[in-house]
C-alpha cells in the first residue's frame, strides 16, 4: 500500500507523467515473474492435457487452453492496477498502464517459449508427470515449436494488453464487455444444465445449434450470444441497482409484499424446474442441496458462533451412520429396520448428544486449539467406524449396505431416482434455512454473533457464552446430520471413508467463499462451488476439474482470505467488522487533510530541515 | 484483568449489586454442569488407563490371571524384547514428530497463530530426498558413495523446505499479520490444501518408494540390550544433532536472541532495532530446514512417500507441540518423543489388554486422545507454554 502512495504521489506531483520508475519496473518484473511461475505450474500440474476434453467454443478455445490464458490476462490487470486511496490523487490511467501489462505479458510468453523448449529437448518425465509429448503438441498446437513459442508470446502480449486495458477504457465500456465476457463463459460452462433443460421444455433445436456436437458453443452463436448479452447489458444499465434502491425502499406492508412474491416465485421455481430436468441435473442438484444443508449447520457455528469447527464431518458421519444402523437390514449388530421417518428422530437426539459431548470439552479452548481439537475428534470418530474393534456393530471398512429409501407410502426416495431425493433435501434445506433465519435474529443469533466478536465482552454484557457455544454446537450437529441422513438413505450404504477430513474442509471453503454468516452466501457458495466444480466425491457440471478441484479449492480458500475475507455475498454486519481498519484508516486520511495544513505552517515555521514527518503512518 | 474490569461495570451500570450476583450466581451455575461432565471426562479417561496398564501388568505377571482373562481371553503379554523394539520405534519417530513440531511451536511461539501447512513443509521434504535419491541410485551413487548422497539429499531437502516454509509466509501470512487469529489459520487450511494437490498433480498420485538403505546402516545392532536397526539410530542421532543446532542458534547467537525478543513483544523488539520482519522470516526458515531434516528422516524410516505424506505427522506433530508447552522448543522435542512413545506403545499396553481387537488400527486415534487429554489436564503442556506478551494476556 505504501509503494502505491508513493509512486502515484511522486508522479502527480510532477505534474507530468515521469518515465517508468525503478518501482514500476520492479512491480512488472515480480508479476510477469509470477505469470511464468503460474503458466509453467498449471502446465506441470496437468490441466491443460486433462481437460483439454472439455471444449468452450467449438473449435478455438478448450476448457485446457483457458486454464493457461487467463494467467497472463489477470496479470496483466493486477499490475497496471492503482489502488485507490482516500485523499491522495491517483493518476488517470493511459498508455504507461498498457505498457505495464503488456511487457508483463511479454515476459509471461517468454517464459512459456522457453518451457516449450525445455519440453522439446529435455525429458523429465521421471519426476514430473505431466512432462509429456501430449503437453508439447498441445502447447505448440501441433505445428512445431517456433510457431508455438511465437504464438504464446504472441497471446501473452494480447492478453497482458487486454488485462491492463481494463483499467484504461471508460467504465461502461468495460462493464459491456465484461459482462458479454462472463455470459459467455456461464454459456459455455452450463452447456450441461442448459442443453438438459432445453430438452426438459421441448426446445433441443435451440441448443442443437447453440452448442456444436462435440461440446462447445460454436464460433457464430458465440458471437451472437456475445453480442446480445453486451445488448441486455447497454439495455438494463443501471436498472438493476435501481430495482434493488427500489425494493430497499418499499416499507411495511408493501415491502412485505414485495417480498411474499420474491419468496413464492423463487419457491415455485424450485420446485417446478427439476421437473423438466435430465437425472444427471437432478442428481447434481440433490448433492448441491445436501452440502447446502451442511454449509447451513457449519453457517450456524462458524459463520454465527465464530467457533472454527474443522471435525464438522463427524456429525455427518453421526447421521448417516445412524441411519444406516436403524434402517438396513444388513446392520451387523442391532437392525430394527424402522422407517426413515423415526429414524430421523432419533438421528436428531443422537447428533444433539455427539454435539455436547463433543461441544463440552472443546468450548473453553483457544479458538486455534480448538479447531485442531475438533479436526482430530472428526478424524478419531472415522477410525472407530473402520477399525476392527467397532466392526461388528458398524461393519468396518466395508460399511452397512442396503439402506432401503426413503417410503413416503405413494413414493419411495432412492438414489435411483434422483429428482425424488432432490425433492427430499429441499425440504430440509428449507427447514435448515428457516432455522438459520429465525435464529439469525433471535436473542440467541445476537449471543452468538457478541461472542464471534469478543468473548469476554459478551460474557460482561451477562450472556451466558458457555450455553450458547454449546447450542451453536447442537444446532450445526443437527442440520449436518439430517444431511447424513439423507445421503445414506439416497446412496443406499454408509461406509467411514465417506467421512474424511476433506468434507469438513470443503463445506468450510464454502462457507467462506458464499460468505460467513450470511444465508444468501452460503446458497450462492454451495451453487457456484459444488454445482461447478463438485463435492469430495461428487462430480460438478466441470466434471473435468475432478482432479484439480482439491487445488482449486485450497487455491480458493487462500485468496478469500487474503482478498476478500467477507466472501462473495457478504453479511453486511461482518464485512463492517473485518474492514474496520480501513473504514477507521479512511477517517483518519479525512482528518489528516486538515491537519495537513496546518502541520505543513508549523513546518515551515520551524525550518528544520532532516526530521522526516512520521515517516512509519503507513505501517 | 479484563474481566474484572467489565464485571465492575456491570455493577456500576446495575446500580445495585443483586443483579451481578444473580449473574455470577446463574454463571457458576451453568459452568459447573459442563464443569461436571469434563470432570466425568477426565475421571473415565483415568480409570481407562489405569486399567488398561494394571491388566497389562497382571498380563505380564501371569497371562493365565483372571484379571488379564477378564476382559482379553487370548491375553500373552509382551515379551521384553517385544517392549523395546517398541518403545525404539516410538523414540524414533517421536524424534522425527519432535523436528516437525519446532516449527509449529515456534511459529505459535512468534506470530500466535498455528501453521496448519508446516506438515506440507515437511513433505516437500521428504518428496525432494525421494526425487534426489531416485536420481543417485539410477546413477549409482546412492551405493556406492552412500553417505555423500546422504548428505546431499539431506540438505536439498533443507533448501526446499527451508523455501516452502519462506514462500508461505510471504505469499499467505504476511498480509494477515493484523487479522484475527482465526484468519491465518483458515488461510494455511487452504495453504496446505494447495501444496498437496498441486503435488500431486506436479508428480503423480503415486506412492513414492526410497533407494534401498545399504546393508551396513539397517542391520540390527545392539546397544546397551536394545535391540535397535541402524536406521533407527541414525534417525535418532540426527534429530539430537540437529535439535543441538537448533538450541545453539536460538539461545547463543544474535540472531537467536532476536527471535526470541520477537516472540516475547515485536513492538518492543523494533523499538530495539531488530527488523521483526526478517526475524519472522527467520523463523519460518529455521522451522523448515527441521522439517526438511525431519522429512529425509521420514524418506529413510519408511522409505515411502506420498502427497498426503504431510497431512498426519503434521497434525501429529502440533499435538506434540502441544504437549511440551506450545512456544516451548526443548518442551516440542520431548512432546515429541512422548508422543510417539505413546502413540506406539499405548496401543499394546492399554488397549490390547482391555480387549481391543486390532488396536494398530488405532494409533492414529491413540494420538488425538493425547492431544485431547493435555487439553483437559494441562493446556499449558507439560512444561509450560512461552508465548507472547501479548498472547498471554
Amino acid at each position: 500500500m505504501s509503494t502505491t502512495m508513493t509512486s502515484s504521489g511522486s508522479s502527480a506531483a510532477g505534474g507530468f507523467r515521469a518515465p517508468v520508475t525503478d518501482q514500476e519496473w520492479s512491480k512488472i518484473g515480480k508479476w510477469g515473474g509470477l505469470c511464468v511461475l503460474a503458466l509453467v505450474l498449471v502446465s506441470l500440474i496437468g490441466m491443460p492435457v486433462g481437460l483439454d476434453r472439455r471444449i468452450l467454443i467449438h473449435p478455438v478455445l478448450s476448457l485446457g487452453y483457458l486454464s493457461l490464458l487467463w494467467i497472463p490476462l489477470v496479470m496483466g490487470s493486477v499490475v497496471s492496477r492503482h489502488i485507490e486511496l482516500e485523499g491522495v490523487e491517483s493518476p488517470e490511467p493511459g498508455g504507461r498502464e498498457l505498457l505495464a501489462g503488456a511487457l508483463t505479458g511479454l515476459i509471461g510468453g517468454a517464459g512459456m517459449a522457453v518451457f516449450i523448449l525445455a519440453l522439446d529437448n529435455f525429458n523429465l518425465r521421471d519426476p514430473l508427470v505431466n512432462w509429456s509429448p501430449q503437453l508439447l503438441e498441445l502447447l505448440t498446437y501441433g505445428r512445431g515449436i517456433g510457431f508455438g513459442a511465437l504464438a504464446w508470446i504472441l497471446a501473452c502480449v494480447l492478453l497482458g494488453l487486454v488485462g491492463s486495458a481494463i483499467h484504461v477504457v471508460p467504465a461502461g465500456l468495460r462493464r459491456v464487455v465484461s459482462h458479454s465476457f462472463f455470459g459467455l463463459l456461464t454459456f459455455a460452462v452450463l452447456e450441461g444444465a442448459i442443453s438438459d433443460l432445453s430438452e426438459g421444455f421441448g426446445l433441443e433445436f435451440l441448443t442443437d445449434s447453440i452448442y456444436a456436437k462435440r461440446g462447445g458453443l460454436t464460433v457464430v452463436w458465440s458471437i451472437v450470444l456475445a453480442v446480445l448479452i453486451g445488448g441486455v447489458s447497454m439495455l438494463t444499465k443501471g436498472r438493476l441497482k435501481a430495482a434493488k434502491a427500489d425494493y430497499g425502499a418499499l416499507q411495511g406492508p408493501e415491502r412485505k409484499r414485495a417480498s411474499r412474491i420474491l419468496f413464492v416465485s423463487v419457491a415455485l421455481m424450485t420446485i417446478i424446474l427439476p421437473l423438466f430436468l435430465g437425472t444427471i441435473m437432478n442428481e447434481l442438484l440433490a448433492n448441491v442441496g445436501l452440502f447446502l444443508l451442511l454449509a447451513l449447520g457449519l453457517n450456524i457455528v462458524v459463520g454465527l458462533a465464530g467457533i472454527l469447527d474443522l471435525g464438522y464431518v463427524a456429525f455427518f458421519a453421526v447421521g448417516g451412520y445412524t441411519t444406516a444402523v436403524l434402517t438396513s437390514p444388513d446392520s451387523p449388530f442391532f437392525a430394527p429396520e424402522l422407517h426413515f421417518a423415526v429414524t430421523l428422530v432419533i438421528v436428531v437426539v443422537f447428533a444433539g448428544i455427539v454435539g455436547l459431548v463433543i461441544g463440552a470439552p472443546v468450548i473453553r479452548m483457544r479458538g486455534d486449539y480448538l479447531a485442531i481439537v475438533t479436526l482430530g475428534f472428526g478424524e478419531i470418530i472415522r477410525l472407530l467406524f473402520m477399525s476392527d474393534w467397532l466392526k461388528p456393530y458398524f461393519g468396518g471398512a466395508q460399511g452397512i449396505t442396503n439402506v432401503p429409501g426413503v417410503d413416503l407410502g405413494f413414493v419411495v426416495i432412492k438414489g435411483t431416482d434422483p429428482r425424488s431425493v432432490f425433492y427430499l433435501v429441499l425440504v430440509f434445506c428449507a427447514l435448515a434455512i428457516y432455522i438459520s433465519w429465525r435464529l439469525q435474529a433471535s436473542r440467541l443469533g445476537r449471543a452468538w454473533m457478541a461472542i464471534r466478536e469478543d468473548e469476554k465482552v459478551a460474557e460482561a454484557m451477562g450472556i451466558n457464552t458457555v450455553n450458547a457455544k454449546l447450542l451453536a454446537f447442537v444446532v450445526g450437529a443437527v442440520l449436518a446430520s439430517f444431511s447424513g441422513a439423507v445421503m445414506v438413505a439416497k446412496v443406499g450404504s454408509v461406509f467411514p471413508n465417506s467421512f474424511m477430513i476433506l468434507v469438513s474442509i470443503i463445506i468450510l471453503v464454502v462457507v467462506i467463499v458464499g460468505g460467513m454468516g450470511n444465508i444468501a452466501g452460503v446458497l450462492v457458495g454451495s451453487f457456484v462451488l459444488i454445482g461447478i466444480l463438485g463435492g469430495p466425491r461428487q462430480p460438478g457440471l466441470l466434471h473435468e476439474f475432478q482432479s484439480f478441484k482439491l487445488l482449486i479449492y485450497g487455491a480458493l480458500l487462500v485468496y478469500m482470505m487474503l482478498q476478500r475475507p467477507e466472501g462473495l455475498v457478504p453479511s453486511a454486519r461482518r464485512s463492517q467488522e473485518l474492514h474496520q481498519e480501513e473504514f477507521l484508516q479512511d477517517v483518519w486520511l479525512k482528518g489528516e487533510e486538515h491537519e495537513q495544513e496546518e502541520h505543513e505552517a508549523e513546518l515551515h515555521a520551524a525550518e528544520a530541515g532532516g526530521s522526516e514527518p512520521d515517516e512509519g503512518s503507513g505501517s | 484483568m479484563a474481566g474484572r474490569v467489565s464485571d465492575g461495570a456491570i455493577h456500576h451500570f446495575a446500580g445495585g449489586s443483586r443483579l451481578t450476583a444473580t449473574i455470577e450466581r446463574k454463571s457458576a451455575r451453568q459452568v459447573s454442569k459442563v464443569d461436571r461432565f469434563l470432570t466425568l471426562i477426565r475421571v473415565f479417561l483415568v480409570t481407562l488407563i489405569v486399567v488398561g496398564i494394571l491388566a497389562f501388568i497382571a498380563q505380564q505377571v501371569a497371562p493365565e490371571n483372571p484379571f488379564a482373562r477378564w476382559r482379553n481371553p487370548d491375553a500373552v503379554g509382551l515379551t521384553g524384547d517385544q517392549f523395546k523394539g517398541l518403545l525404539m520405534s516410538g523414540l524414533s519417530q517421536g524424534a522425527m514428530y519432535g523436528l516437525i513440531a519446532l516449527g509449529y511451536s515456534m511459529v505459535y511461539g512468534v506470530l500466535g497463530f498455528i501453521n496448519f501447512a508446516h506438515g506440507e513443509v515437511f513433505m516437500a521434504g521428504a518428496m525432494t530426498g525421494f526425487i534426489a535419491s531416485d536420481k543417485f541410485s539410477q546413477t549409482g551413487m546412492w551405493e556406492s558413495n552412500f553417505l555423500l548422497s546422504l548428505a546431499i539429499i539431506i540438505i536439498l531437502a533443507i533448501m526446499v523446505s527451508t523455501l516452502t516454509a519462506v514462500l508461505m509466509e510471504r505469499v499467505a501470512y504476511r498480509p494477515l499479520r493484523e487479522s484475527p487469529r482465526l484468519i491465518p489459520l483458515i488461510t494455511s487450511i487452504g495453504v496446505s490444501f494447495f501444496i498437496q494437490n498441486a503435488v500431486m498433480g506436479v508428480f503423480g498420485p503415486s506412492t513414492k518408494s526410497y533407494p534401498q538403505l545399504p546393508q551396513w546402516l539397517s542391520k540390527q545392532r545392539s546397544i546397551l540390550t536394545f535391540e535397535i536397526a541402524g536406521t533407527k539410530l541414525l534417525v535418532l542421532l540426527v534429530a539430537a544433532v540437529s535439535m543441538g543446532g537448533l538450541w545453539y542458534l536460538v539461545e547463543r547467537t544474535k540472531t537467536g536472541k532476536a527471535m526470541r525478543a520477537v516472540a516475547e513483544d515485536k513492538e518492543i523488539a523494533a523499538l530495539m532495532g531488530i527488523n521483526v520482519n526478517r526475524t519472522i522470516v527467520t523463523t519460518f526458515a529455521v522451522g523448515g530446514a527441521m522439517a526438511g531434516i525431519a522429512g529425509i528422516l521420514w524418506g529413510l524410516l519408511f522409505r515411502s512417500v506420498t502427497h498426503m505424506t504431510g497431512f498426519l505427522p503434521g497434525i501429529k506433530a502440533f499435538t506434540a507441540a502441544v504437549v511440551g508447552g506450545i512456544g516451548n522448543l526443548p518442551g516440542a522435542m520431548i512432546g515429541g518423543i512422548s508422543l510417539g512413545s505413546a502413540e506406539s506403545i499405548a496401543p499394546l499396553v492399554i488397549l490390547e489388554p482391555l480387549g481391543v481387537p486390532g488396536v494398530s488400527q488405532l494409533k492414529d486415534a491413540v494420538a488425538f486422545t493425547v492431544l485431547v487429554l493435555v487439553l483437559l489436564f494441562k493446556p499449558s503442556g507439560l512444561f509450560g507454554e512461552q508465548l507472547s506478551a501479548e498472547d498471554r494476556a
